[in-house]
């Protein structure tokens, strides 16, 4: 392994049963590579293995977080750009929190299916889905809160006691202890911003003299009787020893930093919450330990540095699901500013075409993954393009959606593609009928012609067409290539003949040669289709028509010539029979051959 | 990354190529035993083999598979110094209970003197058009012009690149703005000239292809070159697997109204990565072009990935774990060697050959334990 990658901590994954000093060799899929053992210019056993990302979009529960995220992620589009900022920021607030409750739905919906399973495997593996849920929740909270929402000072130490307690809520199945439950319960009786009766400074002076007062009691052993009655005094100051004595109570050292930043800052400014953060971090965690990727990323939120935060939670988490749709948020509210790339995409462009990306390798989810395509502008659409063409066209059914979307946004190629693709295989599977139809949806007339020739030659060979319903409706379908307007007219004739409209069947049929409908190929079976109308008692055939049909009859051997049989004369002279009449005596020309 | 399945290919020697179909549901391998089999995969995930039958009298080097809009058809090459055009039957009833399909040989292009080494279709919008290269330096461009009659293909385009070649790439693009072109790729392994790579380019005046670019930087053996999907861009992405791996861009300068010759390109390297330490021996793209894998003597295959801000890095590497197989009674899967062996059986009746090399028939695999998925490794989302 080279350096770079043990720098970056790659660990290759293993395949079973290559040997060493072999190659391996690789084909990529839909969602997987193959690889197989192989020794390129050299000659052994062979197998063949498929490898996969790790994936999430497999597991039924999360399913439901990306139908739901995807619902949300359509409305958030929609919203209405010309609104001032004054009132889409309550807007992005709700959408934020709409997030974060489907992701505690899912959350909750895992930790049941942990608790409830026999299967020990899927139960750890549930377990470990939930604590990646929770630290996704948890990071974007507190990006709601920072970023978001904007907290000013005085609400934003409100809104970061509610975080840390909704997330320790979260964690702690103990009961509340004394350090969690009493003090926040105590001060609420404090915090009257909300109210808007007084202001922050009003506020300020007021909780500092309250502070001078703890403190004096404490000074001169007010509560010296009570030990601890005294510990919770200190408390109150923010006395950092004490608080850190109770370091398993807090749990986490973001819970230390708000609890100090309680006791210590009320009235804390955004700003100035990375100096406490960082603080806090490296008294908390001790000198051995070293922070984990959680910790980087709330910190980096701490120091108002989204584009770290984003960064750290992509390394950090194996999908593109979170990444994706908060930076799609945050772009919404103006807070990213775009990078230009070479191609002139976007980070939040390049994320969400990553994510969806991924969707498209599952059978059902695909069709979420056109609505985020939809939304990215710049490469959305070449992106759908390249892999709507690629769904496996199990079914009629499934193709038809396909299709549905293609012509939704004008995709002419992979129309005209698909259909295609449907036409060739009903027609290998000697599906006429279905082949003609998709053939005819794909405007494809090169193919249409040879389906309808195959029609003819069914017909030919056994007396019947199939597939009536289909050619009965063609409509204007029909004019899409000579041989299937001939086809259609066909086939009108049968119909006209078998309802007894002796004298327009016979006139079509007519003009099936004389308009040069019907091809050369086939004037011979017009031609003897003719001889039942000429047997009818009545007079179908008029002299002119009559005398039409020998001069078809007359081009058509003409131009056999050579293939001329001697059947053609016994033919030709009894059209000319036929036509005499009693009512009509016309002297035909008999051609003597 | 973790492997979700293992098929035992059941092929009696080295396998040399496996090619997806467009779709992803089927698969075509091919192997020095001198035969195809074709791979289908079932709403489960289960690949079975439904076909499998001797296609030429040398090693097989490559399969690759067409359009499906020209139906079910593959082409293979071989070291019998011939390439051929298979289309699949539709059988009989009974067969497709057993869940078998028959392939017959449509045509057999004998052109080459020597070995030929790939085989590749073009771009589905040229038609159905089929490329091969041959040792012998020679790159052959055939037509098919009536896409129902497959036994009849016109020699269409020869064209001499005087270096030995291995492999061939056509670049995807269908763009009006691109005219037809693709990369040759020379295994001559006299390292004192460059050159080892060639791009051609259609011309519409002279309705020949002619040389465009010739990448001198390159100068050691090519093994595999692939033209990255397009995208819509105006320039093109070209992966090269040599003694290393390399990503160069070609981009189309301006073109002046009177210029009939090809396209004049700047060529720029992207990338260039030696991870693997020794000769690379295959490149290839996703679909998107979001990823290239690479796979290198050191038996390892590393899939590469760029950033938003198009820096390239390893993002994944698979290697083997040295093991033998280990054969236990386990659960047979699908690939299991008893329904294999019949398979082939059958298909040599009908066929009436015998696989495999005279006197060399490697012992069948055990049946394959029912691997766990241990997750191994996390693929980082790399941003």
């Amino acid at each position: 392994m080279s350096d770079t990658e043990s720098l970056f901590n790659l660990n290759p994954s293993k395949i079973p049963a290559v040997s060493d000093g072999k190659h391996m060799g690789f084909a990529w899929g839909p969602g997987d590579i193959l690889v197989y053992e192989t020794l390129h210019k050299a000659s052994g056993s062979s197998f063949i293995h498929e490898v996969r990302k790790d994936e999430d979009i497999y597991s039924p529960i999360l399913r439901k977080l990306f139908n739901e995220s995807h619902h949300i992620f359509v409305g958030l589009q929609t919203i209405r750009e010309d609104l001032p900022s004054k009132s889409r920021k309550p807007q992005f607030v709700s959408i934020s929190k709409n997030y974060r409750s489907v992701i505690r739905a899912c959350m909750e919906e895992l930790q049941q299916v942990a608790v409830s399973t026999k299967d020990g495997e899927a139960s750890v593996c549930c377990l470990f889905q939930v604590s990646i849920l929770l630290a996704i929740e948890l990071i974007w909270n507190l990006c709601e809160v920072l970023f978001i929402d904007a907290a000013p000072a005085g609400s934003l130490l409100l809104h970061l006691l509610d975080w840390v307690r909704l997330h320790k809520a979260d964690v702690d199945e103990k009961a509340r202890e004394v350090l969690q439950s009493d003090s926040p319960a105590e001060h609420r009786d404090y915090w009257d911003v909300p109210s808007g009766t007084q202001t922050l400074t009003e506020f300020d002076v007021k909780w500092r003299h309250w502070h001078e007062e703890v403190d004096r009691c404490l000074q001169d052993n007010s509560f010296a009787s009570n030990k601890h009655l005294e510990i919770i005094c200190k408390l109150l100051l923010g006395d950092e020893d004490i608080l850190l004595d109770h370091k398993e109570l807090l749990g986490t050292w973001y819970h230390f930093l708000v609890t100090r930043l309680l006791f210590c800052h009320p009235t804390v400014k955004p700003a100035e919450l990375h100096y406490y953060a960082q603080s806090c971090m490296t008294m908390f965690l001790d000198s051995r330990s070293v922070p984990e990727p959680l910790d980087s990323i709330l910190l980096a939120a701490f120091e108002f540095d989204i584009h770290q935060v984003i960064k750290d939670c992509s390394i950090a988490l194996n999908n593109w699901w979170f990444v994706a749709h908060l930076t799609d948020l945050l772009d919404h509210c103006k807070l990213l500013q775009s990078h230009n790339l070479h191609f002139g995409s976007n980070l939040r462009e390049f994320l969400l075409l990553e994510y969806a990306s991924g969707l498209f390798t599952h059978h059902s989810l695909w069709q979420l993954a056109v609505d985020y395509f939809d939304h990215c502008p710049e490469f959305g659409r070449v992106y759908l393009e390249l892999q709507i063409e690629r769904v496996p066209l199990d079914t009629e059914r499934k193709a038809l959606k396909v299709l549905r979307i293609c012509e939704q946004r004008q995709m002419s190629e992979q129309v005209r593609s698909i259909c295609k693709i449907m036409a060739m295989r009903a027609l290998r599977n000697n599906r006429l009928g279905s082949a003609l139809s998709w053939s005819i949806r794909a405007k494809d007339a090169a193919f249409a012609t040879l389906i309808s020739e195959r029609f003819l030659q069914d017909y030919c060979t056994r007396g019947t067409f199939s597939d009536l319903d289909l050619i009965d409706n063609l409509g204007p379908a029909m004019l899409l290539s000579d041989r299937l307007t001939f086809l259609g007219k066909y086939r009108e004739f049968h119909k006209l003949y078998e309802e007894k409209r002796f004298t327009e069947a016979a006139k079509l049929l007519l003009s099936l040669m004389t308009a040069k409908i019907a091809p050369r190929s086939f004037w011979m079976t017009l031609l003897t289709d003719a001889l039942p109308l000429l047997e009818q008692k009545e007079v179908i055939f008029s002299a002119d028509q009559t005398y039409e049909l020998m001069y078809c009859l007359g081009e058509l051997t003409s131009s056999l010539n050579s293939e001329a049989t001697g059947t053609d004369r016994p033919m030709q002279v009894r059209i000319s029979t036929y036509s005499l009449n009693p009512a009509q005596i016309t002297v035909c020309k008999i051609k003597a051959f | 990354m973790f492997v979700a399945r293992s098929i035992a290919a059941d092929h009696k020697d080295l396998i040399h190529d496996v090619s997806y179909d467009f779709h992803g549901r089927r698969m075509a391998t091919c192997s020095s035993d001198q035969s195809v089999k074709v791979w289908d995969k079932s709403e489960n995930g289960e690949w079975h083999c439904t076909a499998s039958w001797k296609t030429h009298s040398g090693s097989v080097w490559r399969v690759t598979w067409a359009h499906p809009e020209f139906g079910q058809v593959l082409a293979s090459c071989s070291f019998d110094r011939t390439a051929a055009v298979w289309e699949e039957i539709v059988g009989e009833s009974n067969d497709k209970q057993r869940g078998l399909s028959h392939w017959i040989k449509r045509t057999t292009l004998v052109d080459s003197r020597t070995s030929v080494t790939d085989v590749k279709f073009a771009p589905k919008h040229m038609g159905l058009m089929l490329t091969t290269c041959s040792a012998d330096g020679v790159v052959r461009i055939y037509e098919a012009p009536d896409v129902m009659n497959l036994s009849q293909w016109s020699l269409q385009h020869e064209i001499s690149c005087k270096l030995s070649c291995s492999c061939i790439s056509w670049n995807p693009s269908s763009s009006r703005a691109h005219p037809p072109m693709f990369a040759v790729g020379s295994d001559d392994s006299n390292v004192t000239y460059g050159g080892k790579v060639q791009i051609y380019e259609y011309n519409e005046n002279t309705r020949k292809y002619g040389k465009a670019e010739t990448l001198m930087t390159v100068t050691d053996a090519v093994h595999d070159i692939a033209f990255a999907p397009n995208l819509g861009r105006s320039f093109h992405v070209l992966a090269i697997a040599t003694k290393d791996v390399r990503i160069f861009k070609l981009v189309p300068m301006r073109k002046e109204s009177t210029s009939t010759g090809p396209t004049k390109f700047e060529v720029q390297t992207v990338a260039q990565f030696d991870n693997h330490n020794s000769q690379v021996w295959r490149v290839s793209w996703n679909i998107t072009s979001t990823l290239l894998a690479s796979s290198g003597d050191d038996g390892c295959v590393r899939l590469w990935k760029a950033n938003y801000m198009d820096n390239w890095k390893c993002t994944g590497i698979l290697k083997g774990d040295g093991s033998p197989l280990t054969g236990s009674s386990g659960q047979p899967t699908a690939m299991s060697t008893v329904v294999g062996s019949s398979v082939q059986t059958s298909q040599n009746a009908l066929n009436g050959m015998s696989a495999g090399r005279i006197g060399k028939r490697a012992p069948f695999a055990p049946p394959l334990r029912q691997l766990t998925s241990p997750k191994i490794y996390q693929h980082p989302a790399y941003y």
